[in-house]
C-alpha cells in the first residue's frame, strides 16, 4: 500500500493500514493487500493455464475444437472403453455362439452369461408384453409357469423366439388358426353358449343352471376336439391349449369364453430372429426356460 | 494486531531448532528394544507366510484389495465383516484411555510410530552430525564442504529409510515377494509407486523435518489425553518438593552442612538437552511433553555422578509432590474406577470379538424373493414363487450344499442349475471363497391353505462338514 494512496482514506491508528473508505454502520475494512505468496500463486495458476490450452482440447472453432498437443480428450477415452467392453463382451458371446443350448444350461460360466445376457435382452425386447420377469397379463403367457402353448423345452422355445407367432412374412413362424365360430358363421349364439359351458365343465368350473350340456359336449367333439382333443387338453403340436388345467390366457369366465369362440383370439410375437442375432435368442432361450416353466 | 501484540508481546514465536542430546538409561533402552521390535514387525511381517490352501495367497498378513479379502493368519475377513475392525478400532481406543489413566502418554512416549521413526532419524541425525553441541555449532558456523557432506548423507539415509517404510506399506496389500521383484524390475503397477511416493514424503517430512512439530501442533491426541487424565494418573513429573531451590553442588554441600534446605536439582540443563520437544520438565506438566522419559535417564545419571539419589524426575503425580511438601503420606492408585472401568470395557469388546470370531460361520445365505411376478399358478394349480439364493463359502475348498425349505405342509424347493438328489433337495456346489447365486423355485401344492403371504425358512447344508445356515423369507399367494 503506498503512501499517497494511503492518503485518500482515513488511516487505521491502531494499524496504521488505509480504509477502503467504505463504511457500514460505522464499521470500516481495512484496506489490506493480499499475501504476496497468495498472489504469486494466483499469478502462477493463470501462467498454468496456457499449458492446458496448449496440451488438452481447448478453444471452440466453427465447426470442430482445437486438439492440443497430446491428442488427450475423454470422448476418446470413452471410445476406448467401449471398445474395450465391446471385445470383451465378443469373447463371452463366441462361447455361447459354439455352444448348444443344453451345453450352456450345463456349464455354470456360460450360464452366467447366458443369464445375464437374457436378461438384458428380455427387458428390452419381451418386457413390453409379457412384463418384467416374464409374469404376462391377458393375452400375454406368463413365462414362469409350466403351461406352454408351443412347448417349453429349450428346442421348441428357441424356435417360438426365432419364428415368432402368426407372423405372415416368416414361414416357420408358429400357426394355429382357430375358426372365429360366431363370426364366420358356423356356430349360432345358443351352440356358442353351450360349447362354452362345455368347455367349464372340463375344466372342473361350475356351469349355467339352464345351459344344454349335451350339445355343447357333442359340439366341442365336432368342432374344436381335432385340435384340442376330446378331453380338452390341449396340443402343442398346434398352440392348442389344454383347456383344463388352472392357467388361461384369456380368461374361464362365461363372457371371456364366449368372445374367444365367436371371434377367436390369435395372438401375435414378433420373429426375433429378423431383429435379434443368434446368440441374443440363444441367451433369451436360455433366460426363459430358467424362469421356471422351462422343460 | 491485538492487545498482546500491541503491548510488544508478539503472538507468533518462530519454532526453535531442538538439538536433543543423547542419553543413555534403562529408558533409553526400553525405547531402542520397542524401536526394533515395532519396526522389525513392520518391516519384515509381510514376508511371512502362512499356508492357506490352494487357492488362497499364502501371505500371513495381507489386504487384498482387488480380491476384497483379508487376511490376518487363520482369520480371513471378507467386506461384509469389517466391523472387526470397528471392533479393533474400539479395543485400540479403549487400551489408549487405560494406558493414559496408568500412566499418561505411555503411547506418545513409547509407541506412536511418529516418536518410533523421529527416534530412529535422530540417532541417523547424530551419526552423520554428531551430538548436540556438535551439531548446534556446525549449524552456527558457516557453511562448509564437510557441513554439507555430513548433511548430504543424513537425508541420503534418511530417504533411505522413509523409502523403505513406503516400500514396506505396499507389500501389505499384495503378494510381498512378487511385489519386490516386480519393484526392482519395474513391473510393478503404478499405484505401489505412487504409494512408496507419497509414504516416503510422509516418513521424511514428519519424521526428519516437522518431528516434534507433529505432537505439538497436529496430534489431536495429546488434547483429547489432556482432557481425559485425571489427579491418580501417572506422569513424568519432576518432583519439586526434592529439587528445590536449585543450587551448585558446593553450595548444596555447605547448605546441607548448616542443617539448611537445599534442593537436588543443579540447574545442569541435562533434562532439557536430551529433551526430544526441546522443554523444561521442571516447568510442570506441560502439553508439549511426550513422556519418553529420556529426562529420567538424564536426570538419573547427573544425581548419580553427585551422589544424590535418583528419580528427581520420574513417574508421579502433582498430587504426590504435594503431599510430601506437606508432610503428608504419598498415595498411589493404580486400581481405582477409571481403570477398572477400562479394563472391563476392553475384556467386554475383546471377549465379544473372539466370541464373534470363534463362532463365524463358513458359510452364508442370503435370500431375495422375485419382484415380478411375485407368485406363478401352475397348471395343477399349484402355486409357486421364485427367489435369487446366494450362497457364501469362505473356505479355501468348493462345498456342496444342500438346500431345503420348510414352513409350509408340502413344500418343495428346485434350483435351475442345480443337480437334485434322490431326496429331492437340490445340491449347489459353490467355489473355494467365493459367492454363488441360483434361482430357486419354491412350490406348493393345490390343496394348501394359503394366507396372502406366509414365512418359510430355506437352510443350506454342507454336505461335506455339516454346517448349516438358515435364512427367513416370506411365500406369497394369491
Ligand atoms: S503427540 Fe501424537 S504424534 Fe506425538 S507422540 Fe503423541 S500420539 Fe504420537
Ligand atoms: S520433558 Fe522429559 S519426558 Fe517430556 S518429552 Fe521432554 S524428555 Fe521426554
Amino acid at each position: 500500500m503506498d503512501q499517497t494512496h494511503k492518503g485518500d482514506h482515513e488511516v487505521d491508528h491502531v494499524t496504521g493500514t488505509a480504509t477502503t473508505g467504505h463504511e457500514w454502520d460505522g464499521i470500516r475494512e481495512l484496506n489490506t493487500p493480499l499475501p504476496r505468496w497468495w498472489l504469486n500463486i494466483f499469478y502462477a495458476t493463470i501462467i498454468w493455464s496456457f499449458g492446458y490450452w496448449i496440451v488438452y482440447p481447448a478453444w471452440p472453432l466453427i465447426s470442430t475444437t482445437t486438439k492440443g498437443v497430446i491428442g488427450y480428450a475423454t470422448r476418446l477415452d470413452v471410445e476406448t472403453d467401449l471398445s474395450a467392453l465391446r471385445a470383451f463382451r465378443a469373447t463371452q458371446t463366441q462361447g455361447l455362439a459354439e455352444a448348444s443350448l443344453e451345453q450352456i444350461k450345463a456349464d455354470p460360466s456360460l450360464f452366467r452369461i447366458a443369464m445375464a445376457q437374457g436378461k438384458a435382452a428380455f427387458g428390452d425386447n419381451c418386457a413390453a408384453c409379457h412384463g418384467v420377469g416374464g409374469a404376462g397379463s391377458k393375452g400375454y403367457p406368463n413365462l414362469n409357469d409350466d403351461d406352454w402353448l408351443w412347448g417349453g423345452s429349450l428346442a421348441a422355445i428357441q424356435t417360438t423366439l426365432q419364428h415368432g407367432i402368426r407372423v405372415a412374412t416368416d414361414s416357420e413362424t408358429r400357426v394355429s388358426p382357430m375358426p372365429a365360430f360366431g363370426r364366420d358363421g358356423i356356430l349360432k349364439r345358443d351352440e356358442i353358449n353351450a360349447v362354452a359351458n362345455h368347455v367349464r365343465v372340463l375344466a372342473g368350473l361350475p356351469t349355467e343352471p339352464k345351459a344344454d350340456l349335451a350339445k355343447g359336449r357333442a359340439l366341442f367333439e365336432q368342432n374344436c376336439a381335432a385340435c384340442h382333443g376330446p378331453a380338452g387338453k390341449g396340443n402343442q403340436e398346434v398352440g392348442a391349449p389344454n383347456l383344463t388345467d388352472a392357467i388361461t390366457l384369456y380368461g374361464m369366465d362365461m363372457a371371456s369364453l364366449t368372445e374367444t369362440i365367436t371371434n377367436s383370439r390369435g395372438g401375435v410375437m414378433p420373429a426375433w430372429g429378423a431383429r435379434l442375432d443368434a446368440t441374443t435368442i440363444k441367451a433369451l432361450t436360455v433366460y426363459v426356460h430358467s424362469l421356471g416353466g422351462g422343460q | 494486531m491485538n492487545v498482546a501484540e500491541a503491548d510488544g508481546l508478539p503472538l507468533f514465536a518462530a519454532s526453535k531448532k531442538v538439538y536433543p542430546q543423547s542419553v543413555s538409561g534403562p529408558f533409553r533402552r526400553a525405547k531402542w528394544t520397542i524401536l526394533i521390535l515395532c519396526l522389525g514387525i513392520y518391516y519384515l511381517l509381510p514376508f511371512l507366510r502362512w499356508d492357506r490352501g490352494a487357492h488362497l495367497p499364502n501371505q500371513a498378513v495381507l489386504a487384498d484389495i482387488a480380491h476384497n479379502r483379508f487376511y490376518f493368519f487363520f482369520i480371513e475377513i471378507w467386506p461384509q465383516e469389517v466391523y472387526y475392525f470397528t471392533g479393533l478400532l474400539i479395543l485400540a481406543a479403549f487400551i489408549l484411555f487405560l494406558m493414559n489413566a496408568i500412566a499418561g502418554r505411555l503411547w506418545c512416549g513409547y509407541l506412536c510410530p511418529q516418536t518410533v521413526w523421529t527416534d530412529l532419524f535422530l540417532a541417523v541425525e547424530r551419526a552423520f552430525e554428531g551430538d548436540r553441541r556438535e551439531r548446534m555449532k556446525r549449524d552456527e558456523a558457516p557453511w562448509t564442504t564437510g557441513t554439507l557432506l555430513r548433511k548430504t548423507g543424513k537425508h541420503v539415509v534418511w530417504l533411505t529409510i522413509a523409502w523403505w517404510t513406503g516400500g514396506a506399506w505396499v507389500l501389505y496389500f499384495a503378494d510381498a515377494p512378487t511385489l519386490v521383484h516386480q519393484l526392482a524390475t519395474f513391473t510393478a503397477p503404478l499405484s505401489a509407486y505412487v504409494w512408496i511416493a507419497i509414504l516416503t514424503f510422509t516418513t521424511y517430512a514428519l519424521a526428519g523435518v516437522m518431528r516434534e512439530q507433529v505432537c505439538k501442533f497436529m496430534c489431536p491426541w495429546p488434547r483429547i489425553q489432556a482432557a481425559l487424565t485425571d489427579d491418580d494418573a501417572l506422569n513424568v513429573t519432576y518432583r519439586y518438593d526434592r529439587g528445590e531451590p536449585r543450587v551448585s553442588v558446593k553450595q548444596a554441600q555447605r547448605l546441607r552442612d548448616q542443617g539448611a534446605p537445599a534442593g537436588d536439582c543443579i540447574d545442569c540443563h541435562q533434562c532439557v538437552a536430551v529433551c526430544p520437544t526441546g522443554i523444561d520438565i521442571r516447568d510442570g506438566a506441560q502439553l508439549d511433553c511426550i513422556q519418553c522419559g529420556l529426562c529420567i535417564d538424564a536426570c538419573d545419571n547427573v544425581m548419580a555422578k553427585i551422589g544424590r539419589p535418583d528419580r528427581l524426575i520420574g513417574y508421579d503425580t502433582e498430587d504426590n509432590v504435594q503431599r510430601r511438601l506437606a508432610g503428608e503420606k504419598t498415595i498411589y492408585r493404580p486400581i481405582r474406577a477409571r481403570t477398572l472401568i477400562y479394563t472391563t470395557l476392553i475384556m467386554l469388546v475383546g471377549g465379544a470379538m473372539l466370541y464373534q470370531l470363534a463362532t463365524r460361520r463358513t458359510a452364508e445365505i442370503s435370500v431375495l424373493h422375485d419382484r415380478a411376478p411375485l407368485f406363478v399358478k401352475l397348471s395343477d394349480g399349484s402355486i409357486r414363487n421364485a427367489y435369487a439364493v446366494r450362497l457364501l463359502n469362505k473356505r479355501p475348498e468348493a462345498r456342496p450344499f444342500a438346500l431345503t425349505v420348510a414352513g409350509i405342509p408340502g413344500i418343495r424347493i428346485e434350483a435351475i442349475g442345480a443337480q437334485a438328489t434322490a431326496d429331492l433337495r437340490p445340491i449347489v456346489t459353490v467355489e473355494a471363497d467365493t459367492s454363488r447365486e441360483v434361482r430357486v423355485l419354491v412350490t406348493v401344492p393345490p390343496d394348501a391353505h394359503l394366507d396372502a403371504s406366509q414365512s418359510i425358512t430355506f437352510t443350506a447344508s454342507d454336505l461335506f462338514v455339516g454346517e448349516i445356515v438358515r435364512a427367513q423369507d416370506h411365500f406369497i399367494a394369491p
